[in-house]
């Protein structure tokens, strides 16, 4: 697989005193199938003041890294089988959990990823705002509803929440996300830590607000003078904010070094392939858009009643929408979460129903027909999925699941399926010996390769993926975007792209579509777009992207 | 309409049946359960033949005897051997609690699954009526039931199936709203597949996890209804025998002849065991969240 | 939260309507009257005696007639206890029957909760497969059968305990609450394992170790709230079962009490105390469902707010 080079073990840093310094640490994990190595000899160390940010994909160990500084691991199954993390003197690895009592929530405090869970539903966050002042371990610097209620307030004030005082009594589920986010951050800085580990805090959010909380940290980085430790998947968010890189792969430190070096003078091979594999820029192949309109929508409506609520509202998932696809080409659709991108595209092939409006395919008015109606052009127009857990039948075996569409369709026969089950396999890169196994048994890129096939099975001409690459790791990405391309050209695919990621949409895409709460606000072909927005939403969008560039990024932050 | 046979070498895949029984087998209590469970089936399917005595053959020189050589779990106080009364009264509760689960199982799964794929206006007055029936006082209609038309099998089967279909129903009816919004039925829906085809491909074969685990568990519920009627003498009736019958006997000369109460009550305990044993095991093999890893 | 009290209360009265007439329906439909079995009444006796109970009237006479006296809180006098009323019976012996509810409740609300979150500190560990082993066995063991094995046990054999009646010699409530609250407790440990178990996986748990907290503080502030929902909702269901229980139980210890009565009256086709109980019964089952729903919103903020937007 990988060639691994040798952890580096000398610190560069070490010319001032550390705050915190790590070394050898290594982290087992002891399940029923055996030891895995979670973190495996890794060393780093942070200055007071400074930003360390830890990079790696899902399964490099870099979380597990950080959670064993503050004993949060699960023991068992999680071992600390070695090293030593230095922090002012003191060993977190062995002091009692007395001590570490006192380390946490004060000297050490932690962010995580996703702040809708991270939050207890059930008490105020005022409430938990203000336990680590007055359930301080230690007794001398306790401090008393009503001061620390005063500091919690302020606090909220300077995170950016408005109307503290009465935000203070709401509960976390009356908040969104970024929102949450920003009373976790008030939350970890309370008790002024000297350290502070955030645990991709941005990656359940969307870009806009994954701007600002970055610029957030940053700034109360900048005023208290607090060292960060900054977990993320993703190279191009750290880029503005990392002094320095630690990039971890499979529980091995890759590389560590300033982020200038790591960012444009790298001599790692994973390092490059990380970087490597971020998409950036235009779209290199070329456009191969027809006059020929294969959809047009015009007026689409689609309305959801909500029932989860007291009573029952409307959603207007789509207000209005109207566009072509022309016969292909790829069309991106860009929207934030909620913005109805999902809907609009399962709207399109009558797998939401809709309210008002026309779709047509092909010349041929889809809206108003019967499911039994829809079945034959349902083999002409398919659906990629998001979640390729969820997105495959967990009891069926990857022939069973590519077999399925081809017979049900008439496109093969019982003598012939396993050749073209196997032709289907080839297509998109899975090995032919695997196609007796089931789901559970593939990686996640693996499994968008099967849901892909099932897709191209019926040798559909128009394609909705959505959100195919937004659950895998930035390599599998890229890996999964190339085989899309790949695909779109292989088979004259037209197809509609939905994501929430800009640089992935930019480098896929013919044209763009930008969609914002259920309305279409702006399209145009992507180089155009991306050079010259006119709606100041898309403006905002464009301008919140994180490039994989630590000077431009910076630049920005300093604007700010 | 796929066929399983294929000419080339290809690695043979673990299903996630192959998978919940590979753990299955490490649980020691559920196996244990399993083991038991077979263990009873069999007797209690083979009384006929191998009990020791006759079901009413009176041992008039052994009356309330304890155990012995003879009698291994002793007499009562007709004499009569209480190893084959247990046998036989194990073949009824054990046919109680089987019957009578699987006429809740019938119910309940065609109730749950009409009302959780149709959805919408439907489920929602299906599901009221399930509250409703929820609300209502089960085991006094039971008993109400029993004293009004006599204590009858088949009344029985039907009252506590009727009472126990309703969680039933529940689970199912949850099972199936929540498949029909996963990704992988949406995408055979737009692969244009008929309903029928997906609710037999898709749906159901997901749906028997939680139905076999909450099956295994209402069998001892069942038996357990089914020993209360009968010792409250509202249940089973003689000449015919259940566990819960010979308990409420043995209470009545317990404190002479304390094995007349304490064999019938370890035979009992002992089933209930064994399923809950089966059927948390099966929970913990069955459950989607352990077999991710 | 007082409107959808009131709502959910509305709800009940066709509920409570369906439970009469069914009750109603089934009582009168039974084979052989209620004074059928004594022997050899005379003709004329049996007439004045139907007459007496309005039996002579058609059914939907009779029906509508106790319907109005049920609206009044009237249940009709018992036909085997003559001279006295249903409403004298089931006052007589619901006090006895709370209080070994109550009892029982407390038993296996302590017992229960303790043991399931003591399980659920550390699964998988000597703490957690004793409570829980013992709860299995309190899940296995009927109260009919637990009944009577603690009677011989700690009443025959070791003396320690007295062996029946209620309210006449010291310690005789033990064993009665004891029996009746065993299973309960087994389920109620069990639940609020499950549920701790749940809750102490979620990410805000990880949150308060991450602030500081002491163990106890994560599990009594954090954890509990959550990991005993599933507790709170099975509180209505429990009610139930305890009232199912209360029939073995008090026949078993010889408690006066409802249950008791419940099950006499069954038998001896006591048409009025059948309906009034099972009418009873059935009000206070709907009352304390609600009662158990009520406290499940309470304890969730989401839901609690809703309840109020609502209202």
């Amino acid at each position: 697989m990988l060639s691994i080079p040798e952890p580096q073990r000398t610190n560069e840093f070490n010319n001032m005193t550390s705050l915190l310094d790590v070394k050898n640490l290594k982290v087992h994990f002891h399940t029923r199938n055996g030891r895995v190595k979670a973190v495996d000899d890794v060393s780093f160390s942070v200055n007071a003041g400074e930003t360390l940010a830890i990079v790696g994909e899902s399964g490099s160990g870099k979380s597990v890294t950080c959670y064993s500084l503050l004993d949060l691991l699960p023991k068992p199954p999680a071992k600390i089988e070695g090293g030593t993390a230095m922090f002012d003197g003191e060993d977190l690895l062995t002091c009692s959990s007395e001590r570490m009592r006192h380390f946490r929530g004060n000297d050490i405090a932690m962010i995580f990823q996703d702040p809708m869970t991270s939050l207890n539903p059930n008490l105020t966050i005022g409430e938990q705002l203000i336990e680590p002042l007055i359930y301080h371990p230690d007794k001398a610097r306790r401090q008393s509803r009503n001061i620390a209620k005063c500091r919690a307030i302020e606090l909220l004030k300077e995170v950016g929440i408005l109307d503290a005082e009465r935000r203070f009594k709401s509960y976390p589920h009356e908040f969104s996300g970024g929102m949450r986010q920003r009373v976790m951050i008030a939350m970890a800085l309370i008790n002024e830590p000297r350290l502070l580990i955030c645990d991709e805090p941005t990656t359940a959010l969307d870009v806009t607000i994954q701007a600002q909380i970055l610029e957030l940290i940053k700034k109360l980085q900048k005023s208290r003078n607090v060292a960060v430790i900054f977990i993320s998947h993703d190279l191009g968010v750290v880029a503005g904010i990392a002094d320095k890189i630690l990039v971890m792969c499979n529980g091995l430190a890759m590389e560590t070094g300033n982020a200038d070096k790591i960012f444009y003078n790298t001599e790692d091979d994973y390092t490059k392939r990380l970087l490597n594999a971020i998409p950036e820029g235009a779209k290199t192949m070329v456009n191969r858009a027809q006059d020929k309109s294969l959809v047009e929508v015009s007026n689409l409506r689609t309305w959801f009643k909500d029932y989860s609520g007291s009573k029952v509202s409307i959603v207007k998932a789509v207000e209005n929408a109207s566009l072509t696809i022309k016969r292909g080409e790829i069309l991106g659709l860009v929207g934030e979460s909620g913005s109805g991108k999902s809907t609009l595209g399962r709207s399109i092939l009558q797998l939401a129903p809709t309210t008002e409006g026309t779709v047509t395919f092909d010349g041929t008015q889809l809206t108003g027909m019967s499911n039994s109606q829809m079945v034959p052009w349902r083999r002409r127009m398919q659906m990629i999925f998001q979640d390729p857990y969820a997105s495959l039948n967990p009891r069926m075996t990857v022939f069973e699941t590519l077999a399925e569409p081809l017979l049900y369709h008439g496109l093969a026969n019982k003598n012939n399926i396993t050749e073209q089950v196997q032709s289907l396999m080839d297509d998109v890169g899975l090995a032919r010996a695997q196609m007796r196994k089931y789901p559970h048994e593939f990686s996640g890129g693996q499994r968008q390769r099967i849901a892909i096939g099932r897709a191209i099975a019926t040798k559909p001409e128009l394609i909705i993926a959505d959100e195919p690459v937004s659950a895998l790791d930035v390599t599998i990405q890229a890996q999964i975007l190339d085989l899309i391309l790949d695909l779109v050209e292989r088979h004259n695919l037209t197809m509609m792209f939905i994501s929430h990621d800009l640089s992935v949409v930019r480098y896929i895409s013919d044209r763009v579509l930008v969609m914002h709460h259920g309305i279409l606000i702006e399209q145009g072909d992507t180089e155009s777009l991306w050079a010259n927005p006119k709606e100041p939403y898309t403006q905002n969008l464009l301008a919140a992207i994180p490039l994989a560039d630590p000077v431009s990024e910076r630049a920005r932050m300093a604007r700010i | 309409m796929i066929p399983n046979d294929t000419h080339i070498q290809s690695d043979k895949g673990t299903s996630l049946w192959e998978d919940a029984w590979i753990k299955l087998r490490k649980n020691r209590l559920a196996l244990i359960g399993l083991s038991l469970l077979i263990f009873l089936c069999i007797m209690s399917l083979l009384t006929p033949w191998i009990a020791p005595y006759g079901y009413e053959e009176q041992d008039l020189l052994m009356g309330a005897t304890p155990p012995s050589a003879q009698h291994w779990l002793g007499t009562d106080i007709f004499g009569r051997d209480m190893l084959t009364r247990i046998m036989w009264g194990g073949r009824v509760s054990l046919m109680v609690g089987f019957i009578a689960t699987a006429v809740a199982l019938a119910i309940g799964v065609i109730y749950g699954a009409v009302a959780g794929y149709v959805g919408g206006r439907v489920d929602a007055a299906m599901m009221r009526l399930v509250d409703i029936l929820y609300a209502l006082p089960f085991m006094i209609f039971i008993i109400l039931l029993m004293v009004v038309f006599g204590r009858n099998l088949l009344l029985l089967f039907f009252a506590i199936g009727a009472v126990e279909w309703l969680t039933m129903a529940r689970i199912v009816r949850g099972q199936v709203m929540s498949l029909r919004k996963q990704e992988f039925v949406e995408a055979a829906h737009s692969l244009g597949l008929s309903q029928w085809i997906i609710i037999r491909r898709h749906i159901i074969p997901n749906t028997l996890g939680p139905v076999i685990v909450y099956t295994t568990l209402t069998i001892p519920s069942v038996m357990l209804l089914e020993a209360f009627l009968s010792f409250l003498g509202l249940g089973i009736q003689p000449p015919q025998s259940s566990w819960g019958l010979l308990i409420n006997y043995g209470v009545e000369t317990m404190e002479e002849y304390p094995w007349l109460l304490i064999f019938p009550g370890i035979a009992l305990s002992l089933t209930l065991f064994a399923l809950n044993f089966l059927g948390d095991g099966l929970r913990d093999a069955l459950d989607p969240r352990t077999s991710k890893d | 939260m007082f409107k959808f009290a009131l709502g959910r209360l509305l709800q009940a009265v066709p509920v409570l309507l369906v439970v009469i007439t069914m009750t109603f329906m089934l009582v009168h439909s039974a084979p052989g009257g209620p004074f059928s079995a004594d022997k050899a009444v005379p003709a004329e006796v049996l007439e004045a005696l139907e007459a007496q109970y309005n039996l002579n009237q058609p059914l939907w006479q009779q029906y509508f007639s106790y319907l109005g006296d049920v609206v009044q809180g009237d249940m009709g006098p018992s036909f085997k206890y003559p001279g006295r009323s249903v409403n004298e019976l089931i006052l007589s012996g619901l006090g006895t029957t709370a209080e070994l509810g109550l009892y029982a409740m407390l038993v296996a609300i302590f017992i229960g909760i303790i043991a399931g979150v003591t399980a659920s500190m550390r699964p998988n560990t000597i703490q957690d497969y004793v409570p829980m082993t013992a709860a299995m066995i309190g899940i296995c063991m009927p109260s009919f059968l637990l009944g009577p094995l603690l009677v011989l046990v700690f009443g025959i054999h070791l003396e320690w305990l007295p062996v029946s009646g209620w309210d006449q010699i010291p310690g005789d409530k033990v064993l009665p609450a004891i029996t009746l609250g065993t299973g309960y407790a087994a389920y109620i440990a069990r639940l609020s394992r499950g549920g701790m178990l749940e809750v102490l996986s979620q990410d805000y748990i990880r949150t308060a170790r991450a602030k500081g907290l002491s163990e106890f503080l994560i599990i009594g502030k954090h954890a509990l709230r959550g990991g005993l929902i599933p507790v709170v909702a099975f509180l209505g269901p429990a009610f139930a079962g305890l009232l199912g229980g209360s029939f073995v139980v008090e026949t078993i210890f010889q408690i006066p009490g409802l249950g008791r009565f419940y099950v006499q009256a069954a038998f001896n086709r006591d048409y009025t105390m059948i309906l009034g109980t099972t009418v009873f019964f059935a009000t206070l089952i709907i009352l304390f469902n609600l009662l158990s729903d009520m406290l499940a919103i309470w304890i969730n903020p989401k839901l609690r707010q809703q309840v109020r937007g609502n209202a």
